[in-house]
């Protein structure tokens, strides 16, 4: 490398790219209700997701509470606690982690970080976020009706979803379904976006190669997304069709309550099947975006560049492709036929490489750098530390035999959470602390933000690493109360109420940020365009925050990769994308 | 460098949780050591990975940490070590995979030799049924289901008149002899798990599954539901009982077969009139129960049901817990019925009786119990009349002050944790929903309001066997 920049140039693709047309309204309503501002829209997805968040937060709290004192607290029956299950596993997987990755992240991230006006489509993006918003009250007005919401899981397996037996078999499953399916209409709106844009709306010189690891990670999550949602939509549709016109797509020749059913020859396979076809993807269109978040974070606080970054590129475009035909290990022991077992192990560790060699390049990242133990690069280690415990645990899981005694329990309870909720939440959390100053203006209370980490970091380790001893033991998911089975040890009971102690902790924690949140809107400290010293072009705007068209009168043109920290011979440990080498000081 | 400390101390802490922590595999009861093999494989692989990332970063953190006048190092790209740490990964994950599918190799081949059970999930109950002398099961379809034909098995399949048939959740497996477990399921996904087996697998309508295992250890073994199925998936239990191969012989000789059961005679209900001569005393004649003696009402039971609770009180299974004393008084009188014809005809004569609300005796806040009611009715039905296809008795116009002893019996583990008690030990579980006495008062207030019920028999839907 000697003593040149990496991938830096003076050359820079000659096409122009085209300027947009934006639409700048006057009014308060046309500016931050009906915005077609990619910012402004993504703040709206925060927000609501957030919100909707909340309630899964408190739901699981209600469902903590009935699981470590189940004979002194009466909130819940065995009806109600199903109905929580499924409300809080939905709401957190898609109208939570999905919406504020892809509609809040995505939409902030992917024009700034681009070089992009704003979205390619910004009035079929303001669409979206109105439809996602629809998706979130019909799911919430499920709380509502009589009956209440579905009690299916998040899975929602036929037949039971819609069989009585079940809560919410009246309206609720309904509402799930008509939900998911606005839902589904609304994502493809913004995701079509995001593609268009990171493919055409990029500015001058900025290659798909010299991409922040953010905007990859977004890319591909939305790419899979747009793949994977119309088999969870054709799946929510046929079960509408099941529940309504009495089809049977996925209802056998069975009983119901005791009687036989009018129902022939459908098969509850097939609807397994299409649910994790979606639903595997789903991981990693989480799971991706939190992976190019971290890698940016833990660049830019360890103030060295990303390492391997062509490697880590390449690992996500073969996370994604692999991440399709893994489904079936959620089914290993669903009586599917055995013998697709070997197929989808093999396929399921495969993908354990690509992943285990980020983990490798984020951890050489820190090696040798310059590390700043800033609020973000804490959470970014948080990340690393339950990841890989998350993705340790997930080889028990994907590997066929290891699976069997393990699946259904709280084994399984404990992996998912680790790896596709407190992971993923820990990012979000370290991209707030990170990007808030560009969004207000002003930085995060550091003490607040160090105690909220620590709380939460710890907390959810002590919930969620003792769950898998549990499940190693045999414990069932998805129980209300234990009674006294014979196989599961007393002590059980003891740690339950522990995990429930710790939630509640963790749950008072989360307060403390929203009050971070909003305090320092008003009174953080002003925070200048670039507090982190940080080099993408999200950070080289003429204003903070940004105001929309995102770069004032002409847009800027990129010279180099997005990592250029300590590069030697510069004088400061930092070159920004849009600064040509000629006039780098040295 | 509080980080390190604390990445150092929770790598070696779950370590340590891993070796001392008071939950781990149950013991072993089948021949599948090789799964608890897999899964020590996987932990002191991914252990030892673990430890060292984690060690790496602490490591990193602490030798890297801020200093002003210090630069990074820049170093865009380490093609050498990245190939090398891509190699040693696939190793390791080629290690971690290659017994893993050695493994499924012998899960997925059933032993010629095995011998054959189903499982048949149904919400919220286990039954079983054996293939019988010629080894092959008759043919089953849930439009069968009904008129006796509880397993809706095919009258006209000559394979299925020797199927023995097992109504109860609890079954005996013969120790040291492979078995080929088929699952099937009459309404939704349930899974049949016995964690001491480790083998388990979804029971899916409309197809069978299956896995086999050996069992090796004599003992009693509590089945569970191990795949969501319903608001009492949490209650629906079952029991494998390992016993010599003797026992086993001798017990499934004594379960009907599907051609005995087609062929059973009703129970006679004139020899049942006489027979409840001995009961007028305290039930009264038309079995309208007493107060005063503490007597509940009979009339408007299904047979089946009657039939095990005689069952129940003989054997002991009822009856003999100290704090149940009128149960203990019962236990005598069913003790005086000679064998199986005079439990049948005397159910079967109780069942003609006339049904007559109950006068309430209890009050309680009604529409809190309609709430509360709503787990009971998948089971007892809607309006309290009672399914015996799931072996639920009628609730509707008995008496309330019976049914509240009764329920704080089962949530104080008086009536039901006999280790027979089947049903009994599923109504411990759900009674859990009540959570103080109001709420049991409650709820009863509440299917006191239900006397008007239609009635339901057990003759057409199958009736219950012990």
């Amino acid at each position: 490398m000697g003593e040149r920049e990496y991938d830096a140039g003076s050359y820079v693709p000659p096409a122009e790219v085209e300027e947009m047309e934006l639409v700048h309204p006057k009014t308060f309503i046309g500016k931050y209700i009906w915005s077609q501002d990619a910012k402004v829209i993504a703040i709206q997805y925060g927000i609501t997701a957030t919100a909707i968040g909340l309630v899964a937060l408190v739901l699981s709290i209600l469902m903590r509470l009935q699981l470590g004192f189940p004979n002194s607290v009466s909130l819940i029956d065995p009806s109600s606690y199903l109905q929580y299950v499924t409300m809080h596993g939905m709401i957190m997987v898609v109208y939570l982690l999905t919406a504020l990755f892809l509609g809040g992240f995505g939409n902030y991230l992917i024009p700034l970080m681009c070089g992009a006006r704003d979205m390619a489509f910004p009035y079929l993006n303001m669409i979206s976020y109105w439809v996602y918003l629809a998706s979130v009250l019909i799911l919430v007005a499920g709380f509502f009706i009589p009956g209440g919401s579905t009690g299916a899981g998040w899975t929602l397996y036929p037949p039971q979803a819609i069989n009585p037996g079940t809560p919410g078999v009246d309206g609720g499953i309904i509402l799930m379904l008509v939900s998911l399916a606005v839902f589904i209409i609304g994502f493809t709106m913004g995701g079509l976006n995001y593609v268009v844009t990171v493919l055409q709306a990029r500015t001058r010189g900025m290659t798909l190669m010299r991409l922040p690891l953010t905007v990859w990670g977004i890319f591909m999550a939305t790419v899979m997304a747009l793949l994977a949602f119309p088999a969870l939509l054709v799946a929510a549709l046929m079960m509408l069709l099941d529940r309504l016109l009495g089809t049977s797509f996925f209802m056998p020749e069975m009983l119901s309550m005791g009687e036989t059913a009018q129902r022939e020859g459908g098969s509850p396979l097939l609807f397994q099947h299409l649910f994790w076809f979606f639903g595997h993807p789903e991981v990693y269109i989480v799971a991706l975006p939190a992976f190019g978040i971290v890698s940016d974070l833990i660049a830019t606080h360890a103030r060295k560049n990303i390492f391997g970054y062509r490697m880590m590129v390449w690992a996500i475009i073969i996370i994604g492709a692999l991440s399709f035909v893994v489904w079936a290990h959620h089914m290993y022991v669903s009586g599917m036929n055995p013998y697709f077992g070997f197929l989808f192990a093999t396929t399921t560790l495969i993908i354990a490489v690509p992943t285990a060699i980020k983990v490798y390049n984020w951890i050489l990242t820190l090696w040798r750098g310059n590390i700043h133990m800033t609020v973000p690069m804490l959470f970014a280690i948080g990340f690393l530390f339950t990841f890989v415990n998350g993705g340790l645990s997930g080889l028990f899981l994907g590997n066929v035999t290891v699976d069997v005694p393990l699946s259904d329990t709280y084994f399984v309870v404990g992996h998912f959470h680790m790896v596709m909720a407190v992971a993923p939440i820990l990012v979000i959390f370290g991209a707030i602390y990170h990007w808030y100053p560009k969004i207000t203006g002003r930085m995060l209370n550091d003490t607040l933000g160090m105690i909220h980490f620590w709380v939460t970091f710890l907390g959810t380790y002590a919930i969620y690493y003792p769950m898998h001893f549990i499940g190693l033991e045999g414990v069932p998911r998805r129980y209300f109360a234990y009674g006294e089975t014979t196989f599961i040890s007393d002590s059980v009971q003891a740690l339950n109420a522990a995990i429930t102690i710790a939630a509640i902790i963790v749950a008072l924690a989360q307060l403390l940020f929203l009050f971070n949140l909003a305090w320092s809107y008003f009174r953080g400290r002003e925070s200048g365009p670039n507090p982190w010293h940080a080099t993408t072009l999200e950070w080289q705007t003429p204003h903070t925050p940004p105001r929309h068209g995102n770069f004032g009168e002409e847009l800027p043109v990129v010279y180099r990769w997005p990592y250029d920290y300590s590069v030697p011979g510069a004088k400061h440990d930092f070159i920004p994308q849009n600064v040509p080498p000629e006039e780098v000081e040295r | 460098m509080a980080m390190a400390i604390v990445l150092i101390v929770l790598a070696l802490g779950s370590v340590a949780f891993y070796f001392f922590s008071p939950w781990n595999l149950t013991p072993l009861a089948s021949n599948w050591g090789a799964i608890d093999g897999t899964i020590d494989i996987t932990f002191w692989v991914t252990g030892a990975v673990f430890v060292a990332i984690n060690l790496f970063m602490a490591v990193a953190i602490l030798r890297y940490r801020y200093k002003q006048h210090k630069r990074a190092h820049y170093q865009p790209e380490n093609k050498k070590l990245e190939a090398w740490l891509t190699a040693l990964t696939t190793i390791g994950i080629a290690a971690l995979l290659a017994p893993g599918l050695f493994v499924w190799g012998a899960f997925v081949t059933v032993p010629e030799d095995a011998h054959e059970v189903e499982v048949i999930g149904q919400q919220w109950h286990w039954s079983y049924r054996f293939p019988g002398e010629d080894g092959e099961f008759g043919a089953v379809r849930m439009g069968l289901v009904g008129n006796g034909n509880f397993f809706g098995v095919d009258p006209e399949d000559s394979r299925g008149q020797d199927d023995v048939l097992v109504q109860s959740p609890r079954v005996l497996l013969p120790i040291d002899r492979p078995v080929k477990v088929t699952l099937r399921s009459r309404d939704v996904l349930h899974n049949f798990k016995v964690p001491q087996f480790r083998a388990k697998m979804d029971a899916i309508p409309g197809q069978a599954s299956y896995f086999w295992f050996t069992p090796t250890k004599l003992g009693e073994f509590e089945a569970v539901c191990a795949e969501l199925c319903g608001v009492a998936h949490f209650a629906m239990r079952g029991r494998v009982d390992v016993v010599e191969q003797a026992a086993f012989d001798d017990w499934l000789a004594e379960q009907p077969t599907f051609g005995d059961l087609a062929a059973r005679e009703p129970g006679d209900t004139e020899a049942g009139a006489e027979l409840y001569v001995r009961c007028v005393a305290c039930h009264g004649p038309q079995g309208g129960g007493q107060q005063a003696t503490n007597a509940p009402r009979l009339a408007g039971l299904d047979a089946g049901y009657l039939t095990r609770q005689l069952h129940n009180f003989r054997d002991g299974v009822r009856g003999t817990h100290d704090g149940d004393r009128f149960g203990q008084q019962m236990r005598a009188f069913a003790m005086s019925l000679q064998g199986e014809g005079d439990i049948r005809d005397i159910a079967a004569y109780i069942e003609t009786l006339p049904i007559e609300p109950a006068r309430s005796t209890i009050t309680g806040d009604a529409q809190r119990g309609e709430r509360l009611y709503r787990t009971c009715a998948n089971c007892h039905g809607a309006q309290g009349q009672g399914m015996p296809a799931f072996n639920a008795p009628r609730l509707a116009g008995m008496n309330d002050w019976y049914l509240v002893r009764q329920l704080h019996h089962f949530r104080d583990g008086i009536r039901g944790r006999h280790p027979q008690d089947i049903y009994g030990s599923q109504m411990v579980d759900m009674a859990q929903i009540l959570v103080d006495d109001s709420a049991l008062r409650d709820v009863v207030a509440y299917i006191s309001s239900l006397s008007e019920a239609p009635t339901v028999t057990g003759g057409d839907q199958g009736s219950e066997e012990g």
